[in-house]
């Protein structure tokens, strides 16, 4: 047996509403209690002094990039990063080489993970084949080869038809279906938000009004079906509003939101940065405003990264060129913390939108520090300052706007089942 | 003002372009010696790097530098191998190496030449990327308009056309605006940018508003091939409601004087006898254009090298 | 352009107006240019074939002198043309701005003439041997001959000066310069010696070549 307390931390655990200072006893590899002055002969101490002790955060939106382009990223480089994130636990999106729409594709990465990751991965599948917008995948193989949910995210399913198909199909699998929400021929080619930016910068511009269109469809689609919708990475203060009026109707839906569309307007795209662009693109401040209130009121349920490695050549090419995407699991922690440092949301709640409420919607493990949970645990220094160096974090690709600046918000330690497999001082502890 | 880089009028002080003005006004005297040289950048490299086809202004500034005895090179990477995926920042380190005293970009997208004079010593010149500016493009209308205003304080401009896509149109507004002029813009709704307040300009709806009055009309050039159907229905709508001929000027002064960037389509944006004719400028523009960009290289090529000196 | 001066008119030094010591006052000045015009129409037995050529700035208010002068003296009323040397200078990879450039206006072709340069003050004789070089691009002269209205010395290129107003010796720390006495409205000129500012004595200032 063996036995691991964290001791001395400002518990966190959103599953049962508690925040206090506790230790936290761990017995082969599961939360054993949750109480104060917890002694117990050989046991493992890890010193939590000073720091937030909270479920691991789990991520419900990333690009793992394998198989195929596994130059941007692969499963063992990604799950480094997010370990080192604080994460203990990603979905990875469907848009690999080939397409993770058939069980061999969903075996291939679970095999992988098993092999090389440092964290859990769940496959999120192709919700049509080839993302091509036309025929559904097999859910119900997908399902039992252990798919968590369904998304054609990178692209848009753009025949409605086809969208009230798969929202139909899905209810037999009880799986939610992500949805990356553009009238692509609204986006029309726009790589900034339109409005007074792309005035000025002479980009072509991209409307908030594409991104409401495709959330008021699926919404409709959603209620008419009864499926489970998750919208991913809101942006527009519009589809914040269009979300909160069908979940007042009863309508189930889910939503996530990024780190950067939280904090980042489409004034950071002035420099022609092209680490700035991404999809949905930065938005003004008003949908920021929007987004930040929207999640503070649980209207957008999680945070998720969207981390999107690109390769150094892919994105030093002009702005209409760069691939949309950047990094997000290194640095999601102190970039969210702002709304925390700002008094809109308390560390509670926060911990809540990274962890236990996307173990909800995505039904998997993890999200709480209840007995007999997993002890997928996160150590997390609020205060702490440092500066991220992109080239020497664990993601293969570099393109994050936040590398060379300061961060306030360090994880301090994550736990994969009970074992220490990151820790600030040493880095990743996984072979 | 040697190794500044000329990316945008939007990041011009009034004074440097005052300076840059005066300075084109006694180029222009060159240009009508028998002998149309001087020594004045002799031995100092200038490279024309032109990722998007461009014939007049690549042999502007081609002669410019020549009359300047400068020695001027022409790299088209969308003739060469480089595909557009090549990295942008390897192209600019490679010239880098070459030690140039000035480099001149063209690009399709906005955004680029910045990108390059980020990574580069010498100090780049912007010669027109993407819809965002075309700075020496509104030095030269500038120039042309203080020729026969005598002053731009207090003039007021229209704009016509396809302004959402016309870095000529953005450098202009940003120009004329700081020299103390009042801009206005017109086309079709589809074609006016969102929040164009914050270009400083006054967006018209008709033709007939935006020359009410106004002492230069600024006609731009429709790209036909890429926009027909998508921003309007067809050229022939497009210039019975904004093109310009002779009785449509009548709502401008009557010395009002008429300017294009070139090329012109007649009988779209201009009137055949509109575009050869008094009160059309451009042909003065296109000489302005090479004394304009002389006096560009004058003030900013070259950088200063270890030894402290400015080459 | 509104802040440029008039072409041809010397930069007034409010400041400076009454620094320095004046070494030649407008009397002056137009007692030695009347000798310099007998001089050159002595030297070139009449004024045939030439053509005066004034260096800007001081070198116009200066022709404009010599081409009355010569009228009185000859009848004739020589071309009278201004040649800026800035784009020629041998000093620009050591400035850190470009200098401000001035208007040349050269009305007659100067082959086969002689072009008589106009210079208010010549000091190293780098400014004429730029005049020259830029002459050499608008033709082929005959000859040509150099008035300065002073010569302070300091020569560092092998230039004479065929006709002189007056030699007044300086040192390194002054310079010499033809400037407006009095109000500007008054066409009264002066030669005035006044010391270099901290900044001009590294690099004669924009515009001000050390000549």
């Amino acid at each position: 047996m063996s036995r691991v307390i964290i001791s001395g931390g400002r518990v966190l655990d959103p599953s049962r509403d508690f925040d206090g200072e506790a230790d936290v006893l761990i017995e082969d590899g599961r939360i054993e209690a949750v109480e104060a002055g917890i002694e117990v002969r050989g046991a493992e101490r890890i010193d939590a002094s000073g720091t937030w002790v909270a479920p691991a955060f789990i991520d419900m939106h990333c690009h793992l990039r394998e198989p195929g382009q596994e130059y941007k990223e692969d499963l063992a480089s990604g799950s480094r990063a997010a370990v080192a994130g604080g994460f203990s636990a990603v979905a990875c999106m469907a848009n690999t080489d080939p397409v993770n729409d058939d069980p061999s594709v969903t075996d291939y990465i679970l095999a992988r993970a098993r092999e090389h990751a440092a964290a859990k991965i769940y496959p999120i599948a192709a919700a049509t084949r080839g993302l091509l917008g036309e025929v559904m995948t097999e859910m119900s193989a997908l399902r039992d080869a252990g798919a968590v949910a369904f998304s054609d995210d990178g692209k848009t399913i753009m025949d409605s038809g086809v969208m009230r198909s798969v929202l139909e199909y899905s209810k037999m699998v009880d799986a939610s279906v992500i949805v990356h929400a553009e009238d692509l021929c609204l986006v029309r080619g726009g790589v900034v938000n339109e409005g007074p930016i792309s005035t000025r910068l002479g980009l072509p511009g991209n409307p908030s009004t594409a991104e409401d269109i495709h959330v008021a469809r699926d919404l409709r689609l959603a209620a008419l079906t009864g499926a489970r919708l998750h919208v991913a990475h809101v942006s527009s203060a519009g589809a914040v509003d269009l979300i909160r009026r069908a979940r007042e109707e009863g309508v189930r839906v889910t939503a996530e939101v990024t780190p950067h569309h939280l904090c980042l307007t489409d004034e950071a795209a002035m420099g022609y940065d092209t680490n700035t662009k991404m999809a949905p693109p930065l938005r003004s401040a008003v949908d920021r405003e929007a987004c930040r209130r929207g999640l503070c009121e649980g209207v957008i349920d999680v945070i998720a990264t969207d981390h999107a490695p690109h390769a150094v050549h892919e994105k030093e090419v002009d702005f209409i060129e760069a691939p949309p995407g950047i990094l997000g699991l290194e640095t999601a922690f102190p970039v969210v913390m702002d709304l925390v440092r700002k008094d809109e949301i308390s560390p509670l709640e926060l911990m809540r939108r990274l962890s236990t409420r996307v173990a909800e919607i995505l039904r998997v493990p993890g999200g709480t520090l209840a007995k007999g949970a997993p002890a997928d645990i996160v150590l997390l220094d609020p205060e702490r300052r440092w500066v991220y160096d992109a080239a020497k974090g664990y993601s293969k690709s570099r393109n994050s706007p936040w590398d060379g600046q300061e961060m306030i918000g360090r994880v301090i330690a994550t736990l994969v089942d009970g074992a220490v497999v990151y820790h600030s001082d040493r880095g990743v502890l996984v072979h | 003002m040697i190794g500044r880089d000329l990316l945008s009028i939007e990041d011009l002080e009034r004074e440097e372009i005052q300076k840059i003005l005066e300075t084109a006004e006694k180029m222009c005297e060159i240009g009508r010696r028998d002998v149309k040289k001087v020594p004045t950048l002799r031995g100092r490299t200038i490279i024309n790097l032109f990722f998007e086809p461009s014939t007049r202004t690549l042999s502007s500034f081609e002669i410019a530098g020549k009359r300047l005895s400068a020695d001027v090179i022409n790299f088209s990477p969308e003739n060469s191998s480089l595909s557009k995926a090549e990295s942008i920042l390897d192209t600019a380190k490679t010239l880098d190496a070459m030690d140039p005293d000035a480099v001149i970009v063209r690009h399709a997208v906005a955004g680029v030449p910045k990108r390059i004079a980020d990574v580069l010593k010498a100090p780049v010149v912007n010669a027109g990327d993407g819809a965002h500016e075309h700075p020496t493009q509104a030095l030269l209308d500038m120039l042309t308009v203080y020729q026969e205003k005598g002053q731009l304080e207090g003039l007021t401009v229209a704009i016509i056309g396809d302004i959402t896509h016309s870095r000529v149109a953005r450098s202009n507004i940003h120009g004329f605006r700081k020299m103390g002029a009042e801009v206005r813009i017109a086309g079709p709704p589809t074609m006016l940018p969102p929040n164009p307040e914050v270009l400083g300009v006054k967006a018209c709806t008709t033709l007939r508003e935006a020359l009410d009055g106004v002492d230069v009309v600024m006609a731009l050039r429709i790209q036909n091939e890429r926009f027909r159907g998508a921003c309007f229905p067809s050229i022939r709508e497009y210039a019975a409601t904004f093109g310009l001929d002779r009785a449509k000027l009548r709502y401008a002064k009557d010395d009002a004087i008429v300017m294009h960037p070139g090329p012109v389509n007649r009988g779209v944006e201009l009137a055949h006898d509109l575009t050869d004719h008094r009160p059309s400028v451009i042909l003065d523009q296109v000489r302005n254009g090479v004394a304009l960009r002389m006096a560009v290289l004058y003030l900013i090529a070259g950088h200063q090298s270890e030894a402290g000196r400015f080459a | 352009m509104p802040d440029t001066p008039p072409t041809g008119e010397i930069d007034p030094t409010p400041a400076a107006a009454h620094s320095g010591r004046v070494v030649l006052d407008d009397e002056a000045i137009r007692r030695s240019l009347k000798r310099i015009a007998h001089e050159i129409v002595e030297r070139n037995q009449g004024c045939d074939g030439l053509y005066l050529v004034a260096i800007p700035n001081g070198g116009v208010p200066l022709g404009r002198i010599l081409v009355d002068d010569l009228e009185e003296i000859t009848g004739s009323r020589l071309p009278l043309g201004i040649l800026d040397t800035t784009l020629y200078r041998d000093d620009l990879a050591v400035r850190g701005e470009r200098p401000l450039m001035r208007e040349t206006v050269m009305p007659s072709s100067v082959d086969g003439q002689v072009v008589v340069l106009v210079e208010d003050v010549v000091s190293t004789g780098r400014t004429i041997r730029a005049a020259m070089d830029a002459l050499m691009d608008f033709g082929r002269p005959r000859a040509v001959q150099v008035v300065a209205l002073v010569d302070r010395g300091h020569r560092e290129l092998p230039i004479k000066i065929d006709y002189a107003g007056k030699n007044i010796p300086t040192s390194a720390e002054e310079k010499v310069v033809l400037r407006h006495s009095g109000s500007e409205t008054q066409a009264r000129l002066e030669m005035a010696v006044i010391k270099r500012s901290s900044e001009a004595a590294s690099d004669g200032g924009p515009g001000e070549l050390r000549t």
